[in-house]
């Protein structure tokens, strides 16, 4: 016990003796945590929107007057042709376009049915979804309205049937998208900062040659890497604790679970990094090796998180891989607890295999880190 | 086994692969002796002592070091140990003091015990007025003697010093071997490898290592004698051209 005392004692003058670390540490995250959760947004705004308007009657214009009207767009320019649009839409000065074509009005009168062309530049996949969704709804509103209008004057007899559904959304009210992002941005900053810490610390003693001395000492494997990586579980729970702090004064973001349960949950979790981490320092011999492997596991748990896109839209076997990626049952839980104030019972299952994952991964770092070669 | 003999060490080898680093070496070494370990760059030294040390595995042969297996007791040699690596291996970024405190710690002495010896050590290579700088701030020569009074903190009854001198000026080269000599003196056995053959002179016997086997071992003395030399430079050269 003594003997861990001494090695935390120097990890600790260690961390906070190094001036190029410190901002790393504590700086960078926070600054991360205010840009990304402001920046990474999923609303699509400020979409370029163009027309060509062969009919050029009172309901074509109240159509396009439909799209002026809404937020989501900016109606950019009208086109004379397609040729003109489609030049506009390879440069990539607009991003949808409507074309109304002749004797709309006419036809809507007469026949009751009539197309419309829509394109949409779909570079962004994510974006043109969200975008054929704004316009389906604007059209279909502006259906509905005119079918009014043409019920009143022809047919009074007919009933409208229209089944319209008005969503609530449970935990996230107005869905803000903040109130989402936040605190799985958390999740990573607490994951990025503590595994890169770990994975580097005893690499770096390799490369200085300091572990070598360490291994000629008696000190037991266990004490060692207790000792090593205490410090780094408190640096992530002090994140934790800073990132949370952010998410309610400038964020506004609600914490409607227990605090308690909060801290039980990461400083169970920090334990799985931190053994990933140090598994990552075992296997290599230099601080680079063991960047870039880090790196490689950060990006596909975070990609496989869950946070940018929906795991229930993976398909079969990238959902069962998700199963082994900590940072996915974090982010599950930080939101659960966060938003839905769930309890102990509801992110048992959640607990007990961060903690398995915990177990097993230290097990595996205290097993391949060998005092004797 | 001989109570006097520290270490003993029968057919010893590391194989890395189809290559022996180390080829059945035999030898033993008494206590309270300077046991010079010479051989040329990649001759096996280093490898060698790091098999005595229990930080590598031996492939074959027998050895005991301050009477523990290093097959099957490694841990226990660690206790009576101490070693001073090529490299310099104190931490830069800690104190004169820290770095004594926490090796002294990590070897399990008391608290009081630690303030003491530091006090002892201190005064004794004559670092009180640098005792709260970083360790990476002083000179080389100061670090190797720092680096060596660390590895002889916890008494061990064996302290092995790999190159100690690499890169060291004559003056610091020749108080080194001063504190050496107070060393042996108290009893510590002192297993040292050195390219410096002036050095190799001030050991009580000396091995010369040749592509993995221990080709020669005796005293400087009777070494220049078989060798029909005048200095140890040429029993080294004649031995380690072939």
């Amino acid at each position: 016990m003594k003997t861990i005392l001494y090695i935390i004692q120097k990890e600790f003058k260690q961390i906070f003796r190094n001036k190029g670390m410190l901002p790393i540490i504590f700086v960078m995250p926070i600054l991360q945590l205010v840009i990304l959760s402001n920046a990474a947004t999923f609303e699509v705004k400020n979409i370029k929107f163009g027309y060509i308007d062969n009919d050029n009657t009172s309901t074509s214009r109240a159509l396009i007057e439909k799209f002026t009207a809404s937020t989501y767009f900016n109606v950019l320019s009208d086109f004379n042709s397609e040729v003109e649009a489609s030049s506009a839409m390879l440069k990539g000065d607009i991003d949808v376009v409507l074309d109304i074509p002749q004797n709309f009005n006419h036809n809507l009168q007469k026949e009751k049915y009539n197309n419309l062309g829509i394109t949409i530049n779909a570079i962004d996949g994510a974006a043109a979804g969200v975008e054929n969704v704004y316009v389906t709804q604007i059209i279909k509103r502006f259906n509905k309205d005119l079918k009014v209008d043409l019920l009143q004057v022809s047919d009074q007899q007919i009933q409208t049937v229209t089944i319209e559904s008005i969503p609530l959304f449970w935990f996230n009210k107005t869905l803000n998208y903040k109130t989402y992002m936040v605190p799985g941005i958390l999740v990573l900053l607490v994951t990025m900062i503590t595994l890169f810490l770990s994975g580097m610390n005893i690499v770096r003693e390799k490369e200085i040659g300091t572990l070598e001395q360490i291994n000629v000492t008696p000190i037991k494997k266990s004490q060692f890497i207790i000792g090593k990586l205490f410090p780094f579980w408190i640096i992530g729970l002090g994140l934790l604790t800073i990132g949370l702090t952010l998410a309610r004064l400038i964020f506004n973001v609600p914490m409607l679970g227990s605090l308690g349960l909060m801290y039980l949950y990461t400083s169970i979790y920090i334990l799985v990094i931190l053994g990933i981490g140090l598994f990552i320092s075992n296997f290599t011999d230099t601080q680079q090796q063991a960047m870039f492997i880090s790196w490689f596991f950060v990006v596909i748990f975070i990609l496989m998180s869950g946070l940018f896109t929906p795991i229930e839209s993976m398909p079969y076997w990238a959902q069962k891989v998700t199963e082994f990626n900590p940072v996915k049952h974090f982010v599950e839980v930080m939101r659960m607890i966060m938003l839905k104030g769930s309890n102990l019972n509801d992110i048992g299952p959640q607990l007990l295999k961060t903690a398995l994952y915990a177990f097993i991964m230290n097990g595996l770092a205290v097993w391949s880190y060998k005092k004797t070669n | 086994m001989n109570t006097n003999k520290v270490i003993q060490v029968e057919g010893l080898t590391k194989m890395f692969g189809d290559f022996a680093a180390v080829n059945a070496i035999t030898f033993d070494v008494e206590k309270g002796e300077i046991f010079g370990f010479l051989g040329a760059n990649g001759a096996g030294k280093t490898t060698a002592m790091k098999m005595l040390i229990g930080i590598s595995n031996p492939t074959s042969g027998k050895a005991n070091v301050a009477g523990f297996d290093v097959f099957k007791n490694a841990e226990a040699i660690k206790k009576s140990i101490g070693y001073m690596s090529q490299k310099f291996a104190l931490y830069d970024d800690l104190t004169v003091k820290e770095n004594i405190s926490f090796f002294g710690g990590i070897y399990g002495l008391s608290r009081k015990r630690i303030k003491k010896k530091s006090e002892i050590l201190i005064e004794e290579l004559g670092l009180e007025d640098v005792a709260n700088k970083l360790v990476g701030s002083l000179p080389l020569g100061w670090k190797q003697k720092l680096s060596f009074s660390v590895s002889l903190l916890h008494d061990p009854k064996i302290v092995f010093l790999d190159e100690p001198t690499g890169g060291v000026d004559p003056i610091t080269r020749r108080q080194f071997w001063e504190m050496i000599y107070k060393a042996a003196h108290q009893g510590t056995t002192v297993f040292v490898t050195t390219h410096y053959m002036d050095e190799a002179e001030y050991c009580d016997r000396v091995s010369i290592m040749v592509n993995g086997k221990i080709e020669a071992l005796d005293t400087p003395k009777k070494l220049k004698e078989q060798f029909k030399v005048d200095h140890m430079n040429d029993v080294f050269l004649k031995l380690a051209r072939g």
